[in-house]
């Protein structure tokens, strides 16, 4: 999962990294409250888990009542990339020397933990030349190595130990939580040579979830996800108006791609895992019966060694319950399916023989 | 570098050429069990099968049932085994597999730990063994051996290998390689997370240099950069033999995982157009959808 900043904050303060007086809220009455605890001049930072918020507005300076009573509604009411406000986060403002960037992140290809680092912060990490970047095995970072990296960042003195102190913190932290991304950006250098996270990215390794009941409290889901999750599937809620089923994760994938090439819309991404059974098709059926957007059901299924008769009766007994009223354009893979194709005749559920078929019949039939 | 196809056959001569035994880990177990009986359908050498405090029995009164890897590797010699034990016992199983001499672990199970699967390759990597997942369908040879969970209709003897990331993608894609007359010499399941004990990169050298290699198929999809680093080294090596790529995922939003641990675009890091540009690059054309992929390297080999 990903943390959104508050809450990498909140980590980042248990292990000692630096950092100014920030309060979280969801409502301007309790930010009232946390403004003057805090005192202007503070920041006011939207709380959503995508980047880019300063440039749509996000960051509003504040220095006074009257401001926060106009900006914090504002800021709060923004959607960036499609992303509602989590929460607001009030910051007290920094007096700034110069910004650097910091991450330890998990290099797939290279199957091991490394640190970038430059000294150009508080701009996408993508867009920056110099970038220092070591790997670093398991995650630990040495005192050797943290030297080194504030060295080539070209530090010196109080903000060499700070560059060095927070990277050690941070690998501990990567480690112990079993991290696949930290990065502060900007750690920004104070005007008495210091350094602090002024902002926290933190995304954690979602199987290592049973090792860390501490992180569960920030775990965000919608009631339907974690419905999938406890039925073994994998959801993710899109904005179209065509649900796509599927077993297997890149057959699933495959599908929504040939869907939105066809001018269709995506309105969830379903895999109900590698096989199929005729409760677990009938419960990802459920799950989509609750989506309000949705006009009709796209199902891939490669069966292998399923029978799709098994899957047709899934269908079935949707039908006889009365759980959904909306077409589904099905293409099943598998044995049996000529007898499955009998099963469904005259149901509201259309077998197809190729996806391609399926899915130009999807895009049609829930275009009105 | 390891010779896959070495371990999974032998050498001509050798009493167990092309019968090479497999233990199972987990055979006892609904998903074990399963697959256990699949593969031995298929011609597979299930030699033993560990599922501790069951030591001593038989499964499906044939195959004999140990406590340990150390006591079914001393009793059957075996180099490979297959793991189907839940994630959260992964890294115990597979430190027992790889200390008990076992030279390829195929692990089935999805939802290991990262931390997890980088111990277990630390040892494989002392141990000169081969891992391959976790979550992936596994390895095969069509026709021959199958240590995995693939359902064998899509699956025919040639000279294509597939390497995929995907399990339901390499079965569609080998189906339709195989209608359309591409049988297949190997096919390699990478698996969906994101470090892999066989990379994509690695599976490459792992066929490269089968003699009567005739083509291959890449089958990736977003996040990381293995198939970046797989197109470069296509490059570097002026790999020549016709080769065709897809990748699933397109259009997936950002930072969101698509079922698969791996499977997310965190910034640029894993998009699906810096796969397909790299491919582009490497002279790999890349299929918009599964059923295009026989049609692609036709075309290839027609050139």
């Amino acid at each position: 999962m990903q943390l959104l900043e508050f809450q990498a904050k909140e980590i980042f303060r248990e292990y000692g990294i630096s950092l100014l007086d920030s309060i979280s809220s969801t409502n301007i009455e309790e930010g009232r409250k946390h403004a003057k605890q805090l005192g202007y001049p503070f920041v006011i930072k939207i709380q959503v888990p995508v980047g880019g918020r300063g440039k749509a507005g996000g960051i509003q300076k504040c220095q006074n009542d009257d401001e926060f009573d106009i900006k914090y509604p504002q800021v709060m009411d923004l959607e960036i990339k499609g992303e509602k406000a989590r929460a607001i986060l009030l910051e007290k403002m920094a007096d700034i020397k110069k910004e650097l960037y910091l991450s330890i992140f998990l290099n797939r290809s290279k199957r091991c933990y490394t640190i970038i680092a430059s000294a150009e912060g508080g701009v996408e990490i993508e867009s920056v030349k110099t970038q220092i970047i070591k790997e670093i095995g398991l995650g630990d970072v040495s005192d050797e190595v943290a030297r080194e990296v504030a060295k080539e960042m070209g530090l010196e003195g109080i903000t060499a130990e700070g560059v060095v102190d927070t990277l050690k913190k941070l690998s501990k932290l990567t480690i112990e939580k079993e991290a696949e991304l930290v990065e502060i950006n900007p750690l920004a250098i104070m005007q008495d040579d210091t350094v602090m996270a002024l902002d926290g990215k933190f995304v954690t390794d979602d199987n290592a979830n049973f090792r860390h009941d501490e992180l569960q409290k920030y775990q965000e889901r919608t009631e339907i996800e974690e419905q999938a999750e406890k039925s073994g599937f994998s959801l993710v809620e899109l904005d179209g108006d065509i649900a796509v089923v599927g077993n297997g994760a890149g057959l699933v994938m495959s599908t929504l791609d040939m869907l939105s090439d066809n001018g269709g819309k995506p309105a969830c991404f379903l895999d109900v895992g590698g096989g199929a059974t005729t409760e677990s098709v009938y419960e990802a059926l459920t799950l989509i019966s609750k989506l309000d957007r949705v006009k009709g059901i796209l199902v891939n299924l490669y069966g292998g060694i399923v029978k799709t008769t098994v899957v047709a009766e899934a269908f079935l007994k949707a039908y006889e319950n009365n759980l959904i009223d909306i077409p589904v354009f099905s293409r099943l893979k598998g044995t049996e399916s000529e007898k499955a194709k009998e099963m469904l005749q005259g149901s509201r559920t259309n077998i197809f023989d190729t996806i391609e078929e399926a899915i130009n019949a999807a895009v049609m039939g829930t275009k009105k | 570098m390891t010779d896959i196809f070495e371990l999974l056959k032998g050498k001509p001569g050798d009493a167990d050429y092309e019968k090479k035994g497999v233990i199972v880990q987990g055979i006892t177990g609904s998903y074990g069990s399963v697959h256990a009986k699949q593969m031995i359908s298929y011609g597979t050498n299930v030699v033993a099968g560990v599922t501790p405090g069951k030591g001593g029995q038989k499964f499906e009164e044939t195959v004999p049932i140990y406590n340990s890897m150390q006591e079914a590797v001393d009793a059957t010699n075996a180099k490979i085994s297959i793991l189907f034990v839940p994630a959260k016992f992964f890294l115990g199983a597979a430190k027992d597999a790889l200390n008990s001499g076992i030279k390829l672990l195929v692990a089935i199970p999805e939802h290991v730990p990262i931390r997890d699967t980088m111990e277990a390759l630390d040892l494989a990597k002392q141990k000169g063994a081969v891992i391959i997942g976790p979550n992936t369908p596994g390895i095969m040879i069509p026709e021959l051996i199958k240590i995995g969970i693939m359902p064998p209709m899509p699956f025919k003897a040639g000279k294509i290998a597939v390497l995929s990331k995907s399990g339901t993608l390499l079965y569609e894609i080998s189906d339709a390689l195989t209608n359309a007359g591409f049988g297949q010499s190997i096919t390699i399941g990478i698996g969906g997370d994101p470090v892999n004990g066989t990379r994509l990169i690695d599976a490459f050298e792992m066929v490269k240099d089968i003699s009567d290699l005739e083509g291959l198929v890449i089958v990736g999809e977003i996040g990381g950069d293995s198939e970046e680093m797989l197109a470069q080294k296509i490059i570097d090596l002026g790999f020549k033999k016709p080769t065709v790529a897809y990748i699933a995922g397109r259009a997936a939003p950002k930072e969101k995982r698509m079922g698969h641990a791996g499977a997310i675009v965190m910034g640029n890091y894993g998009s699906a157009e810096s796969k397909v540009s790299m491919f582009n690059k490497a002279n790999i054309p890349v299929a918009k959808r599964p059923s295009e992929v026989p049609v692609l390297l036709a075309g290839k080999m027609e050139k």
